[in-house]
């Protein structure tokens, strides 16, 4: 206590001494100072800014209760983060040949991306496809191009991310089916579907059914996954795409937070145990531009699930209350000029995300504001990953910032400013009904157009961009997918539909229809007609026929 | 002569659903004056010359992030032509390759504004445009 009233003391005559004589001889460049979710920034922390917080009760140990400082109690020391390189492109013959490169070049898990129609339950020959085929992802139309995705990889061995969520269940039953091809059972599988509807109605896109029967699908998915996949993550409830449409870091972790408690109140009333699925919830987070802002973001994130699982909903064991999470370097804070500057950005959000305990990493490449990476920025991208795995010594140490006073101060505020977001998504009736009214729509929007202003009134400086810039020559070395890929996609549709067994692919498309009219688990059902070589078109139409289809009330803010 | 606001459709073609950028235009020219409809995502090209033509707009902004705009960009200009709407300015916007540039403007589209283009460039474009053809 007496230390507590000399600093303060101390600091008080700081201020009126050495400051302020300075600040008036030179002002500071600005009147406040202030990070992307409006928090002011103080110039200096000291011992008073952690003053009221206990420090058990805060921060604590690593792979204990807060888990502040990390979920696992050797973090880093033990092993690096999986290196998990998004990528997918064209056909699944091209794709493949870019997992074995990445693979060889030391990537330590896979992710794969999906093309639209994939991701949106169409055939690449529906109408709605034309230009969209293989174009920012993998055009996967049914399990035979699943096998050839995956061929000559082991998936005993590797872990896979698959960013797929309205057909998240029938990309998982391929998945189980290729692995079940290559003699390796479904408890052996390890991975992830993102699987996260909410923010697709929120902030990306890629919805096709409406709320309840979506969050049926999920539900599903939970249970058979805790039944047959108990190592895969049934979820990755993500706050990338809601960060990327232009929320603050603070909206981030609270939408984010309060669409993971949509879907564990969905469970329990579906009826599961908290403790039987919980475990396998997992998360995924951008990494933005302010660094000390974005370590302080998922600090506070685990802090809160943490929070929320044990005290909210009961949840007794401890990998209940863990929120491991994956985290993306911020797409869009690419630039377009100088294009080479994108490395040093990727490189400082990439170490924000190893400062902030991240489990897996994907970092962007320099060229992702003209198109998907070529092969030589993606190899920049996964060294810069390894750059700071082995050069730079931050892993040595668990939570090395932890305890910083500026750290541990803003990882409180935002907290305090998350947990203000779900308290008001609560009163709205929870995350659905809050994006049913368009409200985390409009807080995005209004965020995002902030966040444009800021740019353009050149609050904000981008190098590059609104100062610094100079003339370039056009940056064309860029990846490009052939058109001829629709119509080769499109003709390994026709013979695959010409060589299955009709009779079977009637009878499954049947039985599945019959299973979502009534409420039976349509894993099983999905899992059938795959195997069948039922198209990934033909099992979302069917659902469409008996679920119907989510229209989204668009307004301008 | 009495103020005629111009009037500005903002579109998503294909099956594209980042409107991050979409969105902040639409705000941004209206903020400048303009009347403007946002479509919201998912549109065909049909749909979005049908609503242009309907709703009488001097402009069309397309955006596209998914790499389909060199199938869909041209439709739109196609169908807006084949309906009437031959005055119609259209711009668009995305993640649009250097190299598809000449493409799309050979095809009718005014101009493509690249990541990182200001919306008050944008708005300057939109309103020497209009009025040059008034």
């Amino acid at each position: 206590m007496k230390g507590k009233i000399r600093v303060k003391d101390a600091y008080g005559r700081w201020e009126e001494t050495t400051l302020k004589s300075t600040l008036k001889r030179s002002p500071e460049r600005k009147e406040s100072f202030k990070t992307t979710s409006d928090i002011v920034l103080k110039r200096l922390y000291t011992p008073l800014d952690v003053e009221g917080s206990d420090y058990l009760e805060e921060v604590g140990f690593p792979g204990e209760y807060p888990f502040t400082r990390g979920v696992q109690p050797t973090m880093y020391r033990g092993k690096h983060w999986t290196m998990r390189q998004y990528a997918g492109f064209a056909t699944a013959e091209e794709t493949n040949q870019r997992y074995h490169y990445l693979l060889n070049h030391g990537q330590t898990g896979l992710s794969v991306a999906f093309d639209l129609p994939t991701q949106i339950g169409y055939d690449s020959d529906h109408p709605l496809c034309i230009g969209e085929v293989g174009k920012c992802g993998v055009a996967i139309d049914s399990l035979a191009d699943m096998e050839i995705l995956f061929d000559g990889i082991p998936l005993d061995k590797v872990s896979t991310s698959m960013t797929i969520n309205a057909t998240a269940a029938m990309l998982l039953a391929m998945y189980i089916a290729v692995a079940e091809k290559q003699g390796v059972a479904m408890d052996q599988l390890r991975g992830t579907i993102q699987n996260d509807i909410l923010k697709e109605y929120a902030a990306r896109g890629t919805y096709i059914y409406p709320p309840q029967e979506s969050m049926r699908i999920i539900t599903d998915i939970f249970f058979f996954c805790k039944d047959h996949l108990p190592q895969w993550n049934t979820i990755s409830i993500s706050g990338y795409h809601i960060r990327e449409a232009g929320s603050s870091a603070v909206q981030e972790v609270a939408f984010t937070l309060a669409n993971g408690i949509a879907y564990v109140e969905a469970a329990i009333e579906a009826g599961m145990d908290v403790d039987s699925f919980a475990g396998r919830l997992s998360f995924f987070f951008g990494a933005h531009n302010n660094f000390l802002e974005e370590i302080a973001k998922f600090r506070a994130a685990r802090r809160m699930w943490a929070r929320i699982m044990r005290e909210r909903f009961g949840a007794q064991k401890p990998s209940s209350w863990m929120l491991r999470f994956h985290t993306q370097t911020a797409g869009c804070t690419l630039t377009a000029q100088q294009p080479d500057n994108n490395v040093v950005r990727v490189a400082f959000q990439a170490l924000a995300a190893v400062l902030g305990g991240t489990q897996s990493l994907h970092t962007n490449s320099r060229d992702e504001a003209f198109a998907l990476p070529s092969e030589e920025s993606v190899a920049i991208a996964l060294r810069t990953q390894q750059i700071i795995a082995h050069e730079s010594g931050v892993v040595e140490i668990i939570d090395p910032l932890g305890g910083s006073y500026a750290l541990e101060a803003l990882t409180q505020e935002i907290e305090e400013r998350a947990t203000e977001y779900v308290k008001k998504i609560d009163e709205r009736g929870g995350a659905i009904k809050a994006i049913e009214a368009g409200f985390m729509q409009k807080e995005i929007a209004t965020s995002a157009y902030q966040y444009q202003r800021d740019i353009e009134e050149k609050n904000k400086i981008i190098v590059g961009l609104n100062e610094f810039a100079t003339e370039e020559a056009p940056f064309t070395n860029i990846l490009k997918i052939s058109p001829d890929i629709e119509r080769y996609q499109r003709q390994k549709l026709g013979k695959v539909r010409g060589q299955r067994d009709a009779l079977k692919v009637q009878d499954a498309l049947k039985a599945l229809r019959k299973a979502a009219q009534g409420t039976e688990n349509l894993m099983p059902y999905i899992l059938e007609a795959v195997k069948s070589y039922v198209t990934l078109g033909e099992i979302a139409d069917c659902l469409r026929e008996v679920f119907g289809e989510y229209k989204e009330r668009t307004t301008i803010t | 002569m009495g103020e005629r606001k111009i009037r500005v459709l903002v579109a998503k073609p294909g099956l594209d659903g980042h409107d991050r950028g979409a969105k902040v235009i639409a705000r941004a020219l209206r903020d400048a004056g303009m009347e403007v409809i946002y479509t919201g995502i998912r549109q065909t090209p049909e749909q979005i010359a049908a609503t242009a033509i309907q709703e009488g707009v001097d402009v069309v902004g397309l955006s596209c992030l998914s790499g389909a705009h060199n199938q869909l960009f041209p439709e739109v200009v196609k169908l807006l032509r084949e309906k009437g709407g031959d005055d119609i300015l259209i711009v668009c916007g995305g993640i649009i390759p250097y190299d598809d540039i000449p493409l799309l403007k050979e095809a009718g589209i005014r101009e493509v504004f690249q990541p990182g283009t200001t919306t008050q460039e944008i708005i300057a474009f939109i309103k020497t445009q209009v009025e040059r053809h008034d």
